[in-house]
């Protein structure tokens, strides 16, 4: 939806929605929340700023490719369950430190980084399908051809999912219409 | 004693795969002489069993093992008695001196480090094989050594009959290893016994549990394929694709045994029945005459000893099958005699193709001067393998024909077969051993000379062997015949036959033999004109059959594919949700348990009314819907109050899931419309509309009975209890929905998040391919091209594309 009011409010919306499922990824342990949950969050945040800016931009804004955050999320969770060995205990048995720092106890475990873990393979994974799908078949894709022309541009803009000041997808629509 | 230390064994039996480990680059780094480090493996291997030999001598056994997976009753545990001792020594003997000819005969092949590691790997199966005591430990090394004949069969995989051969192979000897295992859990069924010495020792009448055919028949088709019994044979003359130390060691001394040996370990337990003597000697006695038939029609040295090598199998398995004490011993001398008589030869046909380039039988002729060794270990071989006295082929046929010298008529027919069979591959026999290096000399062979030490020693020492067994009889029966023949029989006896000829009906069925040994020899030429058109008279064979086997499979496959895979997405989800309201509603009506009408709660506040009342809106705007748009919009709002509803009732982790989980189906959902292309709104016919509106209410009804018979019974609190009472103490987490998530049942949640994971990279994968194969179809008309190229254009002038997108007509892009 490429509107004015949403493309001033998603970066704040965004900005917002991560930091509060980072909070529910943390908070889950004792009060409602985790990491499937803050990692559906983080990816609804997402899929917002995709809304408002075009794929491109979530993707420039991660970095990574989705599909790699969501390798490291799943290889932190293994990671999480393998200490243990070295405590002698059977794998995955949750095991807990509380280092003191400036006075306050910090609790920390290989279950927080677990879900750590899981926050990010839920980001990761969904963030990638909702990628994927909201991705106009451009430069990413070659271009399919196109059936019933007309139609499937009334449902793009019915649809509009690419407010896109992403150039390149931009530039590829114009002049394929046209020759079109 | 080194024989009781079970460490040594465990070493002795894992030293060849460890030595298969290293091959490859033992091989890198000394080229060819790699072998003599190698065959140091199997000969300390063989050096550690020969330790077993007096106390086995005795008439005693030996068991050992480690504890595998004692929940199950599995053990990693070996058991060695008379036939699996001799079988050991014969692997790791032979298999000490094919690994030294396989550095002589491989000498500068670039892939040497891997034919020897798959050798030694091949070795280290077919060890664990006839020492197996556990039924497990016994199939998976079964199916390993199938594994390591493929791979070298295989071996020369740019050319398409050996990959014909090696998956032939595979396919037959592994489908017989299913059948096997599914013999050998019955066999654990129906005894509760799982480990053959134990089964050797209670002495259960097997035979009269009505499981006992069942049992016979899969254990049969197991050893059947695997020592390539007619009419499983045909994989066998095929993997003579594999280099000749190959079929030396796998397929003549060794891997075809294993059906042989399995037959004798089992013979005293499935034994001595009706069914077993008369499946065992007709399949036997067929694949006897036809493989010695089959021979003769031959001009390869390596076919020729191929079908030979299935002709000996055949009487192994008659003489197993027959039933009587000596046949039993016949069946043990022969064995022993084959392995060394058989080694030697394919050695020899080896190592003349090896000089000489050819292994015609018509094309060689006068290399006895320039290969005299390898002609005195042929000619040795040739000679016990005919079967003339001084050598053990000659013991083990005279046994043969004390056994079968009988009144009745069962042991006359065998008595023919036996006597024909033996006739027929000792010409074979005496034709390899002696017609390529007797004779004038051939010119267009070129300068022949011997080979190296390693492409000699082999066929020598087996060749010798055979003599020097035949020669000292007494010895060789103390240590190796008796105690097998014991072991098979599981009783004692004594083997005591001797070579110098005692008259009597068997030496005169020996000369008998010969004669005719000789009279086929001198007509080789007309029986094998004789031989091909009688076989072309017969028109194609098994091996053809299989061809068309699979043949037939694919397209059956392709068949059932279309039918089940269609292609049009309504179907699919038209069967499944069919399907799924068949499950849900058929097993209610069958077994009468519908559940009681639930009791309203007397007070239902305004708010739930609210949100229920919200929930049905969400359903009714889904009917009504103009286009799809709106359609999951509102599917979303039914969505969203369910999960206040959730709330409402104490489940806020729940309830949070429930709302993201419909946040992102609603925005997934109407990414997917736009992907697919759809028209805005839904113009299904009124039938149809009709008929997809009865399965959804079909589907809606199962599970309303479904939830109300399920909150029904009484609920169990024991695990609520327990995860409320442990989940702060133990796991120091106060919210129990995620203590269980990632503490209690951690394990879980990772196998979840690797399914989630592997989702995804499952629907990225979806949408390229599906982006790539309608360029392909668009690429067909030359409209579409038109369209497609300017897009290609632009995607190469950006710099994010790579270049294989900018030629749209070659269709899927390379990423």
């Amino acid at each position: 939806m490429n509107t004015i009011i949403l493309r001033t409010v998603a970066p704040v919306v965004t900005a917002l929605t991560l930091l509060f499922s980072v909070f529910v990824l943390l908070r889950g342990h004792n009060e409602p929340g985790g990491g499937f949950i803050g990692g559906l969050i983080a990816v609804s945040g997402l899929a917002i700023y995709g809304i408002a800016f075009g794929t491109g931009a979530v993707r420039r804004a991660l970095r990574f490719h989705p599909m790699a955050i969501a390798g490291a999320g799943l290889l932190i969770a293994m990671l999480s369950g393998l200490v243990s060995i070295f405590a002698g205990v059977p794998f995955m048995t949750g095991l807990w430190i509380t280092p003191s720092l400036f006075g306050t106890d910090i609790p920390l475990s290989t279950v927080i980084s677990f879900d750590v873990g899981v926050y990010l393979v839920v980001l990761g994974a969904i963030t990638s399908i909702v990628l994927a799908l909201e991705q106009e078949p451009g430069p990413e894709f070659p271009a399919p051809a196109l059936r019933g022309t007309t139609s499937r541009r009334a449902e793009t803009a019915a649809f509009a999912r690419e407010g896109a000041p992403d150039p390149v997808t931009k530039k590829k629509r114009r002049k394929s219409g046209g020759k079109r | 004693m080194a024989a009781t230390t079970p460490a040594l064994t465990f070493a002795a039996l894992m030293l060849p795969f460890l030595a298969a480990l290293l091959a490859p680059m033992l091989s890198r780094l000394m080229g060819h002489r790699a072998a003599l480090v190698l065959a140091l493996a199997p000969a300390l291997a063989c050096l550690h069993f020969l330790s077993f030999l007096p106390e086995i001598a005795a008439g005693e056994s030996a068991t050992g093992g480690y504890v595998w997976v004692p929940s199950f009753n599995l053990s990693f545990s070996w058991f060695l008695d008379g036939l699996s001792l001799t079988f050991a020594l014969l692997i790791t003997g032979i298999g000490t001196l094919i690994v030294l000819y396989s550095g002589a005969y491989m000498k500068g092949h670039p892939q040497q480090g891997r034919f020897l590691a798959f050798i030694l790997f091949f070795m280290g199966a077919m060890l664990g094989l006839v020492v197996s005591d556990s039924f497990l430990m016994l199939f998976v090394y079964w199916e390993l050594t199938s594994i390591a004949s493929f791979l070298l069969i295989g071996f020369d995989h740019d050319r398409a009959e050996a990959r014909r051969a090696a998956l032939q192979a595979l396919v037959v000897t592994g489908g017989g290893g299913l059948a096997l295992l599914a013999g050998l859990v019955l066999l654990w069924n129906v005894t509760g016994i799982t480990q053959l010495s134990l089964l050797l020792h209670s002495g259960l009448p097997l035979s009269a549990s009505p499981q006992y055919f069942a049992i016979l028949l899969l254990v049969l088709a197991g050893c059947f394929t695997k020592s390539a019994q007619f009419p499983f044979h045909f994989w066998l003359p095929n993997a003579m694709q594999a280099p000749t130390p190959v079929s030396a060691y796998l397929h003549s001394a060794t891997m075809v045994k294993a059906g042989v040996y399995l037959l004798m370990r089992l013979q005293p337990v499935l034994g001595d029945t009706p069914a077993w003597e008369i499946l065992l000697p007709f399949f036997g006695g067929i694949t006897l005459i036809s493989g010695a038939l089959l021979g003769l029609r031959q001009t390869d040295l390596k076919m020729m000893l191929a079908y030979t090598t299935m002709a000996s199998l055949g009487l192994m398995v008659m003489l197993t099958g027959f039933g009587s004490d000596h046949a039993i011993e016949a069946a043990v001398l022969y064995l022993i005699a084959h392995s060394l008589f058989k080694g030697a030869l394919f050695m020899v046909a080896g190592a003349i193709d090896h000089e000489t380039g050819t292994r015609e039988i018509s094309k060689l002729g006068g290399l006895r001067k320039a290969m005299p060794v390898t002609f005195a270990a042929a000619a040795l071989a040739a000679l016990s393998m005919a079967g003339l006295p001084l050598f053990f082929g000659f013991l083990a046929k005279e046994e043969i024909y004390l056994a079968l010298v009988d009144g009745n008529p069962r042991a006359i027919f065998f008595l023919c077969l036996a006597v024909i069979g033996n006739a027929l591959m000792g010409a074979l026999a005496l034709a390899i051993g002696f017609k390529p290096f007797l004779g004038p000399n051939r010119p267009d062979l070129g300068p022949v000379h011997e080979g190296p030490w390693g492409l000699w020693l082999g066929p020598v020492v087996l060749a010798l062997l055979g003599l020097l067994a035949g020669v000292f009889s007494g010895t060789a029966h103390q240590y190796f015949s008796t105690p097998m023949a014991s072991a098979v029989l599981h009783e004692n006896t004594v083997i005591d036959i001797s070579t110098v000829p005692h008259l009597g009906l068997p030496l005169l069925l020996s000369v008998l033999t010969l004669i005719l040994a000789g009279l086929v020899l001198l007509q080789l030429e007309t029986a094998r004109g004789l031989m091909r058109r009688l076989f072309d008279a017969l028109g194609p064979g098994p091996d053809r059959g299989f061809d068309h086997a699979v043949q037939g499979l694919i397209r059956l496959s392709v068949v059932l594919t279309r039918i089940l895979q269609p292609g049009r997405l309504e179907i699919y989800v038209t069967a499944t949700f069919i399907l799924l309201a068949l499950t849900l509603l058929v097993p209610p009506f069958l077994f009468n348990e519908f559940p009681a009408m639930p009791a309203f709660p007397q007070t239902v506040a305004l708010h739930e009314w609210v949100f229920l009342g919200i929930a049905v809106i969400g359903v009714a705007a889904v009917l009504r819907a103009a286009d799809r748009l709106t359609a999951i919009v509102a599917l979303g709002i039914q969505g969203f109050a369910i999960a206040v509803l959730f709330l409402l009732f104490g489940a806020p982790d729940l309830s949070f899931t429930q709302f993201m989980v419909e946040t992102l189906s609603v925005v997934i959902l109407a990414l997917v419309m736009t992907r697919l292309r759809l028209t805005p709104s839904d113009h299904r016919p009124l039938l149809q509309r009709l008929f997809d509106g009865t399965i959804a209410l079909a589907c809606g009804t199962g599970f309303t009975l479904l939830l109300l018979k399920s909150v029904e019974t009484p609920f169990d609190n024991a695990l609520t209890d327990f995860f409320n009472a442990y989940s702060k103490v133990i796991a120091h987490g106060a919210n129990v929905v995620n203590v269980i998530i990632v503490d209690f049942r951690g394990v879980d949640t990772l196998g979840e998040i690797a399914v989630v994971m592997i989702t995804g990279l499952a629907v990225l994968a979806l949408v390229r391919v599906r982006a790539g194969t309608k360029t392909e179809l668009g690429a067909g008309g030359a409209k579409r091209t038109a369209t497609a190229i300017p897009i290609g254009k632009t995607a190469a002038k950006a710099p994010t594309t790579k270049a294989p997108q900018a030629k749209p007509s070659t269709g899927r892009p390379d990423r």
